[in-house]
């Protein structure tokens, strides 16, 4: 028995000298291995009496369960330092940068003409679309607009080089020709938007020989001026994301629209830009008008039936008042500075339930 | 169009401010642009006197002089050499703003004698270029009063915004009828009175037109006048011109020239003495040619409406006269012109000579008929008043147009077409005040005749404007449209969507979105396919953008080639816009395209800076085909591509043989050069148009997903092919061996060389094996590679490599 006491203390002490678990395990094969010590004198049990047996035996069986014990113990000790030992080898740089993936933008036109989509689809109107290569009819006649009409010099025309027959066809000056092929092509009750590109032959800060318009055109049985103004009071409130939006609808001239209106609206200029929809300010904003008889006549409608609104307005204009870009110009420049800087996120698609933008 | 706040009383008795003037302006759509009160400019000005003027000690041309401005004696050094003792002129103090040379005055000094302040000249003032003295006034001026209020130079001037249809409003006199009928006063323009002729015209005048012409000029008034004198125009009437920026010259062109801000009226004035025989109208023929008065020489082109004297063209009616038939001033003898000129005509004939003219500017917008004869009388009175002299009859050549519009008029369209509730009454109180005459009603309506001023009112819906307009749009209470569906129903067709869906899968995907021009230069079209006449611009804002781009790509490599130039490293911009094919409107097509310029991927510590290539691109171009709601494995792929494409680096994506669907690949390095490119340029085009339409209302339940928990298994092959072998042929060999269980085929290696034969290269590929019913046994994996095995060799001649 004092042989077993000495042991243990022996075994005990090489577990807890074990400085590695290679050597943990090499005193546990000396201990508890085939030929280890504790095994040998379990294996001697066989030759002791009965009553010897039992003693010896269940002394020898708690001394194995203290070496396991033992053992498990180191084990774990000296797993735990190795792996805080290799936990410490693998720092890493917590401040380099992840691999890049780059980063796409939507342009702000998109984004804008998207913001006008959703407002409209609200309201009931479809999208359509014409050809950028147009014909004098669509572009000017049926709009009501004569070959010498002074009206005609407030555009600056581009025009194509005449085919054979010498008809000349034109880049459209407005989004217009649309409300034509749609008239034309369709039977009221119609509500359309017609965004797209249109050009004329203009550059300056806030001029580009190609830009954007979006128009709306109502046509039915009896949509009149106030219908006009209430939906152009939506649109507008909807757009800037404002509860309170004040406009003032001057009397103007187009040739495609009687009665016709410019649209102000109220604002505030400052050094941060200008906030739309309240102020003392007054920025033009889009052109309205009620279709022209004449209009629905070259469209094939009955004026005394039919009637109905247009309005129309430019869409970079639009971006460049709700978000802030200074100059038309780098709109078209493509310069990844600027679109990393006013575009917009692939994922922020407007929706009316998530607010227009973020 | 610009006048004065005392010119617009001349018209209009108000009691109404200036503020209120110029905002009820603008409501009735005379939109005021700008109000200058020159008042404020020369609030510091005032009228002095030179008490005395002693020649400076030391300089010869200075006096020295000791000004009272009513309040102190002040030191002035002046230069001037009319300064005199007694004097009396304008003085300007210390700390004043000086508009003619721009400065502010200090208190200085001047050859050693202080000086505070000065006495001006005109051109100080700026109120003429006269410089060479300054500013004498009369001896009863009062000393210490505001000059700009003694001169009448404080007197605002307001510019208005005339939309093309407001002819009658290039006139003070039609302003003034607008406000009266918005509330604002009382019109007061006098009735110009008939002058009684003292004898009969010496000049003759006659029309000679063919009939068909006859519109040109349907009517000529003139008048002879003698004796008369061409001095300056009184002050009253230079100041009205030189406050709306028109330089007086003499007193009959002034005369000219009032008359048509005045009442919209042009007139022209002849020097008698200088014209030979008969005055005519007709039109010009070819060869023809006079100076004008802008000095400059006109070859006719034949078709202008011209006035001409039996020997030459005096000038273009209506556009402007001749310098030869001018007035000066020693003229003593003048023939009046009041004549009405055709819009049209008049338009055509100044924008073929590129002449704008204040006359034209009336004349093209259509002159009121009706005011031939009495603007012949107003202009008449005038010339005696101001010249002297002695007025003949009128002579008239050809007649007044008959003037009787009339429209019928439906008074409830003011509620069912402006949105304003009004009484009928009121709405005929409106109209009346504009000088429209409102009839008796007959059948439903009212005969409104129109009055001969307002040419542009042709129909019930002008005068529902005319009523709104007057009456203030602000007053048209908002209305709503109706929508039948509480929930709105989606209004994009389905390649809207497409379009919208391939932008955002770009951009998801890493790419800028850019807007290019429609248009780009002829030679970089060509390069492209393009360049045809039918789609080359007439008249091009740039020889830069002279014709209809035939691809997006150009202006993309063009862009990524000025992003490098700034110093971007890794560039990918996509644009999905329209190219033009044609001039035909089938002829445009909407095109989702990208480029990838400089590094694919900017450098980085953990990986290496990869130049962009056809694979990139292909990654792209299968975006967009699935976002436009296509499995890219729908398409077959072609070698090569269109020549601005690599030749061997470009693959085709088709439907079908025909239809051609997209292009991806490298950029043909020699014309990315050509558009500035330096290095590698990744591209694709896929035309969204030519991608089949998106079927309508079909079902949306998505077909049945058949699954199992059994385990799936991955067998891997390597193959030596011939090295022209492609890998599509490859993979649909082995997707074809057995379809039931092979469900998905990835190439992991591609190689070359080593210990393969010349002209071989190996494709390793991991085939995805997924079991039906039961899980595989090893025999039935054995059949499968097998089969594969079977398949590579007799499709594509490969051989497993061992």
């Amino acid at each position: 028995m004092q042989d077993l006491t000495k042991l243990k203390a022996e075994i005990l002490g090489e577990i807890e000298a074990a400085g590695s678990l290679e050597a943990l395990e090499s005193v546990r094969i000396t201990a508890l291995g085939k030929k280890g010590r504790v095994t040998g004198l379990l294996k001697e049990l066989g030759a002791l009496s009965n009553e010897d047996k039992k003693t010896f035996g269940a002394a020898l069986n708690q001394l194995k369960t203290e070496i396991n014990s033992g053992l498990n113990g180191k084990r774990e000790a000296l797993e735990t330092k190795a792996l805080n030992a290799q936990l410490g080898s693998e720092k890493f740089d917590v401040t380099l940068s992840p691999e890049p993936a780059a980063r796409g933008t939507i342009h702000p036109v998109t984004q804008v003409l998207e913001e006008c989509m959703e407002i409209f689809a609200a309201m009931g109107f479809a999208v359509a679309e014409g050809p950028h290569i147009e014909d004098d009819f669509h572009n000017f006649t049926a709009l009501n607009i004569p070959a010498e009409h002074p009206a005609r010099q407030m555009q600056d025309t581009f025009y194509l080089k005449p085919d054979e027959a010498g008809e000349r066809k034109v880049l459209r000056t407005h989004t217009s020709p649309v409300q034509i092929r749609t008239m034309m092509s369709e039977k009221p009750p119609i509500r359309i938007i017609a965004p797209g590109r249109t050009f004329r032959s203009d550059s300056d800060a806030t001029h580009t020989p190609m830009f954007h318009q979006i128009e709306a055109l109502v046509i039915d049985e009896n949509t009149h001026m106030g219908h006009l103004k209430g939906t152009i009071e939506a649109f507008l409130k909807a757009f800037f994301e404002v509860d309170e939006v004040k406009m003032r609808f001057r009397p103007s001239y187009f040739p495609f629209t009687e009665p016709s209106a410019e649209v102000d609206v109220g604002c505030h200029f400052s050094k941060d830009g200008v906030k739309i929809g309240t102020g003392d300010d007054w920025l033009e904003i889009m052109g309205s008008g009620m279709v022209h008889p004449k209009v629905l006549e070259y469209c094939n409608l009955d004026p005394s039936k039919y009637q109905g609104f247009a309005f129309g307005c430019g869409i970079d204009r639009l971006a460049m008042l709700k978000y802030g870009m200074p100059d038309l110009r780098a709109y078209f420049d493509s310069d990844l500075r600027w679109l990393r800087h006013y575009g917009f996120a692939a994922l922020d698609i407007p929706n009316l339930a998530g607010g227009l933008s973020r | 169009m610009k006048f004065t706040l005392s010119w617009l009383k001349d018209h209009l008795e108000t009691k109404a401010t200036l503020v209120e003037i110029v905002d009820k302006l603008t409501t009735i759509g005379l939109e005021v642009e700008k109000v200058e009160d020159p008042g404020e400019k020369f609030a510091a000005f005032v009228i002095a006197e030179v008490k005395s003027a002693e020649k400076h000690p030391n300089a010869d041309k200075l006096s020295v002089c000791i000004v009272n401005d009513g309040k102190e004696d002040i030191q002035v050094v002046c230069g001037a050499p009319n300064a005199k003792t007694g004097m009396k002129g304008v003085f300007a103090p210390s700390g004043t703003h000086v508009p003619g040379t721009g400065l502010d005055l200090k208190p200085t000094e001047i050859r050693g004698v202080k000086s505070n302040g000065m006495l001006c000249s005109e051109r100080e003032l700026e109120l003429s270029d006269e410089h060479d003295g300054i500013i004498e006034l009369p001896g009863d001026a009062p000393v210490g009063k505001s000059y700009a209020e003694y001169a009448g130079l404080n007197d605002p001037v307001i510019e208005i915004a005339i939309t093309p249809n407001r002819q009658d409003c290039l006139g003070v006199a039609g302003i003034a009828r607008d406000l009266a009928a918005a509330g604002l006063g009382k019109v007061i323009t006098p009735e110009p009175k008939p002058v009684k002729g003292g004898f009969k015209s010496p000049q003759a005048l006659t029309l000679k037109f063919d009939k068909g012409d006859a519109g040109a000029c349907p009517v000529f008034v003139g008048r002879y006048f003698r004796g008369l004198k061409n001095g300056e125009s009184p002050t009253w009437l230079q100041q009205r011109l030189r406050a709306i920026g028109l330089r007086p010259i003499s007193a009959l062109v002034d005369i000219t020239n009032y008359v048509s801000y005045d009442r919209a009226r042009p007139l022209h004035v002849y020097d008698a003495k200088k014209v030979s025989g008969a005055i005519h109208a007709r039109l010009g023929k070819k060869g023809e040619s006079f100076l004008a008065l802008d000095e400059k020489t006109y070859d006719l082109e034949g078709g202008e409406c011209v006035i001409a004297d039996d020997k030459n063209v005096l000038g273009f009616g209506g556009v402007m006269g001749g310098e030869a038939s001018g007035c000066t001033p020693e003229t003593t003898d003048v023939f009046l012109e009041v004549a009405l000129f055709d819009p049209i005509l008049t338009a055509m004939t100044g924008r073929k000579h590129n002449i704008d003219s204040d006359a034209r500017y009336r004349f093209e917008r259509g002159v009121d008929a009706n005011f031939v004869i009495p603007g012949a009388e107003l202009a008449t009175a005038l010339i005696l008043e101001l010249c002297g002299g002695e007025a003949s009859d009128l002579v008239i050549a050809g007649a007044v147009p008959k003037w009787d519009r009339e429209v019928s008029f439906r008074a409830e369209r003011v509620k069912t077409l402006g949105g304003l509730d009004l009484l009928a009454k009121k709405s005929f109180e409106i109209l009346e005040s504009l000088g429209f005459e409102v009839g008796a009603e007959k059948s439903g309506s009212i005969q409104v005749k129109i009055p001969s001023w307002r040419v542009d009112a042709e129909g019930e819906a002008d005068l529902v404007e005319e009523i709104c307009r007057i009456y203030g749009y602000d007053n048209i209470p908002l209305a709503y449209l109706e929508t039948s569906d509480v929930v709105p129903k989606p209004t994009l067709s389905g390649a809207q969507r497409r379009q919208s869906a391939a932008r955002r899968a770009l951009a998801a995907h890493g790419y800028a979105e850019c807007v290019t021009y429609s248009f780009l230069q002829s030679r970089v079209a060509k390069m492209f396919g393009g360049g045809a006449r039918n789609v080359t611009l007439e008249n091009p804002i740039s020889s830069e953008l002279d014709c209809m781009r035939p691809s997006i790509l150009p202006g993309l490599i063009q862009a990524g080639a000025r992003n490098r130039a700034r110093g971007a490293k890794s560039i990918a911009l996509f644009e999905v816009g329209a190219e033009y094919h044609g001039d035909q409107p089938g002829d445009q097509s909407s095109v989702a395209a990208g480029i990838l310029m400089g590094a694919k991927t900017p450098r980085h510590w953990k990986k290496p800076s990869e130049n962009p290539g056809i694979i990139d691109a292909k990654a792209a171009a299968f975006k967009v085909l699935e976002a436009a709601g296509f499995s890219p494995h729908t398409f077959q792929i072609e070698e090569g591509g269109p020549d601005w494409y690599h030749p061997f680096r470009t693959g085709t994506l088709k439907l079908g043989p025909k239809n051609t669907v997209g292009y991806f690949g490298e950029v043909h390095p020699a014309i990315a050069k050509k558009l500035g490119a330096k290095g590698p340029v990744a591209a694709f085009e896929i035309y969204l148009g030519a991608l089949p339409k998106p079927k309508t209302g079909k079902a949306k339940t998505k077909s049945k997903l058949d699954i199992t928990d059994l385990p799936s298994v991955q067998r891997d092959f390597a193959f030596v092919v011939s090295n022209d072998t492609l890998a599509g042929d490859l993979t649909r060999a082995v997707m074809g061996a057995d379809k039931k269980h092979i469900t998905e085929v990835t190439i992991f290696d591609v190689f070359e060389g080593k210990d393969l034969a010349q002209g071989t290269k190996s494709v390793a590929i991991s085939v995805h094996l997924e079991p039906n019913e039961k899980t595989f046994t090893d025999a039935e994996i054995e059949t499968i590679s097998a089969a594969i095995i079977q398949a590579v060799e007799n499709k594509v001649g490969g051989k497993l490599r061992t």
